[in-house]
């Protein structure tokens, strides 16, 4: 029997219609998301990751469309939802907590408003109930003396405080899904560490799934169950965590780990950074799009998009190295 | 608070006191006397005049003899207009009618204005922000005393629906306040749509979407108390403007209001009324300024009020 799948992307296409021409900032992207999985998401600046989950919850705005491909979120298709159905879905089913917690959190009102007001609008509850439910959440991530909280304005708080009261309004209607867009990029290494241990621990509490977005390895070796690294708009390789750390098949994860420093490495060890610059998605080329910065380039990986091989356990990779390979097995 | 307060009132009342000075020598600076115009007047009538009035003494002295007894709340008597009458009986009497046409106009202001600007700016680009655009814009550049006329010509003489001066019943009152409106009107729903904007691309608009609000409530709750502060710091001054009377509208309608007096009392050289005016006008600016940035606080807990200067 099939398990049974939370959310399933099916080639996902989000172009950008701007002035100089379509952007493919996600090009065929797919993947299944079970109950209870933490994926992430890597790849660099513009590789499309956040656009990809930007899709999902509908927060895409001009001049980006979703123009082809399928989300399914337990069976129902999103993409087909009204402007109210979504209303009713974000926030709801599935919630996002971004990059900069300073910015992220609206001036002028205060936590306690900010927290209940989700509460206040998808469950339609009284005032005082919704105190009481943003105040539990509030204890949960773990912040002290909530009743002050509550009435306090976000620039009263810290960058990781504020982090928290994010996660806290993500989690406040229990959703089955959390995006999490680079949540610990902005703020100092110890926080994060704090921020990461904290969702760690709330997803194992609340058993949600999260789709975790970052361009931090480490981070998504702490959290993670399975990884997706995109480059280009695309999935180059996706897998469960340790196939991905141990024995990465795609030149572009190679790259990505080597250029990452070790805690364990050897002092003449040096980092390799990948060569070259991402590609630009106006005038994506025709074949591979990792090919013009790739060690291993070929002549057909500059002309043909590679197909993904399977490589056992879940693990994908879309690179002709394996086609050559599987060859030489032949 | 308390000691905020006191500072403003004491910089207020500096503010209040360069002005008066320096209308005082400019009014004097112009050349002529108020009594010249009067035909059939000889020097020595004039002299006797002039030293009825305190006149003939030095202007520094005289500077000082109008702030000490205007400290004591005398604002002296109109020398010309409504001779010996008191000045601010004049204003008691004239300022209440340029109030209520003010007001009403301000309140259509920015009632209408705000939403206007938020509906653009919601709709950027769309021919609805282009409609607007143009609306707001002309409103921008045409002068006060067309659009008045043109109200004036079309309602009052053509279509006759409505009466063309004074102020006897709520009728009166519709293409005044109108006229007096609509630039303000134009300039909010403008500056309102250009800081909507601005807080429309921030960060915490695309939280409160990814919270599922509606549309309503984000731009409404979430972006327009962000947006307010440049509108309530024209909104404010303007205040004092508009309810101390339009010269052009109350001229065009003949509503007996301050503005008119005002404009006047300058073409008259009736020295005590431009001053009491002035004077009048500047504390009223100085109050609005004052309420502009407590409500500052009140929009933005951001803001601390007494820190950084004024």
């Amino acid at each position: 029997m099939e398990e049974k799948k939370l959310l399933e992307v099916k080639d996902l296409k989000v172009s950008f219609f701007t002035p100089a021409g379509e952007v493919k900032a996600v090009d065929g992207v797919s993947y299944e998301l079970g109950y209870g999985e933490v994926m992430g998401i890597v790849g660099e600046s513009g590789s499309g990751k956040s656009v990809e989950a930007y899709s999902i919850i509908g927060l895409l705005q001009n001049p980006g469309r979703v123009i082809g491909g399928s989300i399914t979120f337990e069976g129902e298709d999103i993409l087909s939802y009204s402007e109210k159905q979504m209303q009713d879905f974000r926030g709801n089913k599935v919630s996002m907590i971004f990059q900069n917690p300073m910015t992220c959190l609206n001036p002028v009102y205060t936590i306690g408003n900010q927290l209940m007001e989700a509460l206040m609008c998808h469950r339609s509850m009284p005032k005082a109930e919704a105190k009481k439910q943003a105040m539990e959440m509030l204890e949960l991530v773990g912040i002290n003396n909530v009743e002050k909280r509550m009435v306090q304005y976000p620039h009263e708080l810290s960058g990781g405080m504020r982090q928290r009261v994010m996660i806290a309004m993500g989690l406040i209607c229990h959703p089955q899904l959390l995006i999490a867009d680079e949540p610990t990029t902005a703020l100092d290494v110890t926080i994060q560490a704090q921020i990461l241990e904290l969702m760690k621990n709330l997803q194992k509490k609340t058993q949600m799934s999260i789709i975790f977005i970052t361009h931090n390895l480490g981070v998504v070796a702490e959290i993670c169950d399975k990884v997706s690294v995109m480059y280009g708009g695309k999935i180059v390789e996706q897998g469960l965590v340790n196939d991905i750390f141990y024995s990465p098949a795609h030149p572009y994860t190679r790259g990505l780990l080597r250029s990452m420093p070790r805690v364990d490495a050897e002092e003449y060890e040096r980092l390799i950074p990948i060569e070259g610059t991402p590609i630009d998605l106006l005038n994506a080329p025709a074949g591979c799009s990792f090919a013009p910065r790739c060690e291993h380039c070929m002549k057909v990986c500059l002309n043909q998009k590679p197909a993904y091989t399977d490589l056992g356990n879940k693990h994908i990779s879309a690179c002709w190295l394996h086609a050559k390979d599987a060859k030489k097995e032949a | 608070m308390i000691k905020y307060c006191a500072k403003r009132l004491v910089v207020a009342a500096a503010t209040v006191l360069l002005i008066a000075t320096i209308t005082f020598l400019l009014m004097n600076a112009v050349p002529g006397s108020p009594f010249l115009s009067e035909r059939g007047q000889s020097p020595q009538v004039i002299a006797k005049l002039e030293a009825k009035y305190g006149m003939d003494k030095p202007l520094i002295i005289q500077l000082k003899n109008y702030l000490v007894s205007f400290a004591q709340g005398d604002m002296g008597v109109s020398i010309k207009m409504q001779k010996n009458r008191e000045v601010s009986g004049i204003i008691a009497e004239k300022f209440p009618v340029s109030v209520r046409v003010g007001v009403i106009a301000l309140i259509w202001a920015v009632i209408v204005g705000i939403p206007l600007g938020c509906l653009a700016a919601y709709n950027r680009g769309k021919w609805i922000d282009s409609l607007l655009r143009i609306v707001t814009t002309a409103g921008v550049a045409v002068p006060g005393f067309v659009i008045a006329t043109v109200l004036l010509v079309i309602f009052g003489v053509v279509l006759k629906v409505l009466p063309t001066t004074g102020l006897d019943s709520w009728k009166n009152y519709i293409m005044p306040c109108f006229s007096l409106g609509f630039y303000p009107m134009c300039y909010t729903a403008k500056l309102t749509r250009s800081s909507m904007l601005d807080a429309i691309n921030q960060d915490y608009i695309r939280t409160a979407r990814a919270k599922g609000l509606s549309t309503s409530k984000i731009i409404f709750k979430h972006a327009l108390r962000n947006s307010l502060i440049p509108v309530v710091t024209y909104i404010g001054p303007l205040t004092a403007y508009v309810i101390t009377g339009g010269f052009v509208v109350e001229t065009v309608f003949s509503i007996p209001g301050l503005g008119k007096y005002f404009v006047q009392s300058i073409m008259n050289k009736d020295y005590p009324i431009i001053m009491g005016t002035t004077i009048f006008l500047s504390i009223l600016l100085v109050f609005m300024m004052f309420v502009v940035d407590i409500v500052y606080k009140l929009i933005d807990p951001r803001i601390q009020l007494g820190k950084g200067g004024e």
